[in-house]
């Protein structure tokens, strides 16, 4: 069985987010890290490895300039057993129809190797774009159900089962494999690399690719190719200071029922 | 003008508030057009009151029981026929997951989590934990956009509704992720989180204890949040959670009760017009955020303030 596990090397957000004169997102500026959510689904694709007695491939897949690489390394420690980073100068400001269609490619190429992905699995959003965009494109593309959103996740041979809390309804969403599966940080906790984790990840497979290998036209990704332009980005104005009260004998609930009356909210 | 397709969010036929503020913004753009899947009969009445000036009706029966993929065949089959001028679809998981799978489909680009859009097409969107605000526009196909909850102040027009029944061909290979049971979601009596005028939420602050949480949001007319600390601690489903991976939610009022502020929960809900916190630590980053704070206990705070605010309306 084939696992293909989708990591995002993003910007870290408890540091100062910005953008470059372009108004692409400053991805080399900015300390970066494996998106949190994407950890949720190399915990996933590791579980399901465990579980499964069958001999498992899991290979994390990433794009990104080269610090991306921090990315793979992380899931590589965590326990995945290879890595790919697509990287490449044309690759830079792409949107998500690029995305995809850079990582089906790539998909397929890790195919060649090992064999069709069985899974591909993915985080349910970056935490840097946030468009959840790309898990539904590349099922798209690769023609694959797509089992999204999953807070649980069982599987048993090469059926899949995962609850959905959707807007109006919890589901059970039911798939054969191969699938695309997405999973929410409800899925549980990931795991930290342990110390003998990170040792055994030095000596395990990186490869990287680069547009050409993948077949991949350089005019079709990139900035200039976008289907969509970003025309300003506007830092938000810091809220202004508000007024803080501490409460003494009861009198915070009446200093505060007084503000949202001056709000008209009562 | 062009149509301007508006794909409905409704539940069992009832038309979402979502939908009557795509209809007015769709106005702005050209001529609305609502395309409503489902079974029974189609509430042409409530979207005309909205400015639907054409309903297209598609029988959800073969597709209701898959994930996603059917109605984004839809929607490409109605697109071809129409040529719209832009395609508008409430920003929801699913909603978001239909529009991607679209973009692919019809070769047009997408925007997601619009708050605002204008006239010409231009979208803004709030990223980056709400610290930047984003102006964008699609550059190739149609425009496919999905719009938040609460963007634009639904207003009544009459539409003409023109009923056209569209029967939609779907691929085998649309129908292989299987919705094998669904449970509805159990009425609360309160508003949708992500569409109500306020939000009351607790966090770690309540113990567990949410009763002066739900007694405050009632007074109010709030819906009830809460933040990822109290759903990882198994207080609240994780439906209520307030923030990045839950619910990002835009109100008039926001009530933080309990909750620090992490990057998480300002995530989801920095962008509230109006911020007010209750917490017992002073320390916390909440209270950068908020027009007004309170620094207190809010086991003793919370009820006071509900007694005042039911005094003031009684």
């Amino acid at each position: 069985m084939n696992i293909v596990v989708l990591v995002k090397h993003v910007p870290d957000a408890t540091a100062d987010r910005r953008f470059e004169s372009d108004n692409t997102v400053d991805r080399v500026g900015v300390d970066g890290l494996l998106s949190e959510l994407d950890e949720y689904a190399v915990e996933q694709a590791l579980q399901i490895k465990e579980k499964s007695g069958d001999d498992v491939t899991v290979t994390a897949l990433s794009i990104g300039p080269e610090k991306a690489t921090d990315a793979v390394r992380k899931a590589l420690q965590m326990g995945v057993d290879q890595g790919v980073l697509v990287t490449d100068d044309a690759i830079a400001g792409s949107d998500a129809v690029a995305t995809s269609l850079i990582l089906a490619k790539a998909i397929e190429k890790i195919a060649e190797g090992n064999g069709a992905a069985d899974l591909v699995v993915t985080g349910m959003a970056s935490t840097d774009a946030g468009t959840s965009l790309v898990p539904a494109m590349l099922a798209e593309r690769l023609g694959l159900p797509q089992v999204t959103f999953a807070s649980v996740v069982e599987t048993q041979g090469d059926q899949i089962r995962a609850k959905r809390d959707g807007d109006a309804a919890t589901e059970v969403i039911g798939a054969t494999l191969p699938v695309l599966l997405s999973v929410t940080d409800q899925t549980g906790e990931a795991r930290y690399p342990s110390f003998k984790g990170i040792m055994a990840a030095k000596k395990k497979p990186l490869e990287t690719y680069t547009l050409a290998d993948l077949g991949v036209d350089a005019g079709q990704v990139g900035l200039d190719a976008a289907w969509t332009t970003v025309e300003e980005t506007t830092a938000r104005p810091p809220r202004t200071a508000g007024e803080i009260v501490t409460d003494e004998d009861g009198s915070g609930a009446k200093a505060l029922a007084d503000f949202l009356a001056s709000k008209k909210f009562i | 003008m062009s149509e301007i397709l508006v794909l409905v969010d409704h539940v069992d036929g009832n038309v979402r508030k979502t939908t009557n503020e795509l209809l007015t913004i769709a106005r702005r753009l050209g001529e609305p057009s609502a395309v409503f899947i489902g079974s029974g009969e189609a509430p042409v009445e409530a979207l005309k009151k909205f400015g639907a000036e054409k309903v297209y009706v598609v029988d959800d029966a073969e597709i209701k029981g898959y994930l996603v993929a059917p109605k984004a065949e839809v929607l490409a089959q109605i697109a071809a026929q129409a040529s719209p001028g832009a395609i508008l679809i409430p920003s929801s998981a699913e909603g978001k997951e239909i529009a991607g799978r679209l973009a692919i489909k019809i070769e047009s680009g997408v925007i997601t989590d619009a708050t605002d859009v204008t006239d010409g097409g231009v979208t803004t969107q709030s990223v980056f934990a709400g610290s930047f605000t984003v102006q964008a526009k699609v550059a190739k196909g149609t425009p496919i956009i999905t719009v938040k909850p609460n963007s634009a102040a639904p207003e009544e027009v009459a539409g003409a509704g023109a009923v056209e029944q569209f029967a939609a061909t779907i691929s085998d290979a649309a129908k292989t992720a299987q919705i094998v049971a669904s449970q509805p979601r159990e009425a609360t009596g309160r508003p949708e989180l992500t569409e109500a005028a306020i939000v009351v939420s607790g966090g770690r602050g309540t113990g567990g204890n949410f009763d002066p949480i739900e007694a405050l949001a009632d007074s109010l007319g709030a819906a009830v949040g809460a933040s990822r600390a109290a759903v990882d601690s198994g207080w609240k489903p994780h439906t209520f959670q307030v923030g990045q991976t839950g619910k990002v939610v835009s109100p008039q009022l926001y009530v933080a009760n309990g909750i620090s502020g992490a990057i998480q929960h300002r995530a989801g809900m920095q962008t509230s017009k109006t911020i007010v916190a209750v917490n017992k630590d002073e320390e916390a980053p909440i209270f950068e955020l908020v027009d007004f704070g309170v620094v207190g206990d809010l086991h003793t705070v919370l009820p006071a303030l509900t007694e005042a605010i039911n005094q003031r309306k009684g």
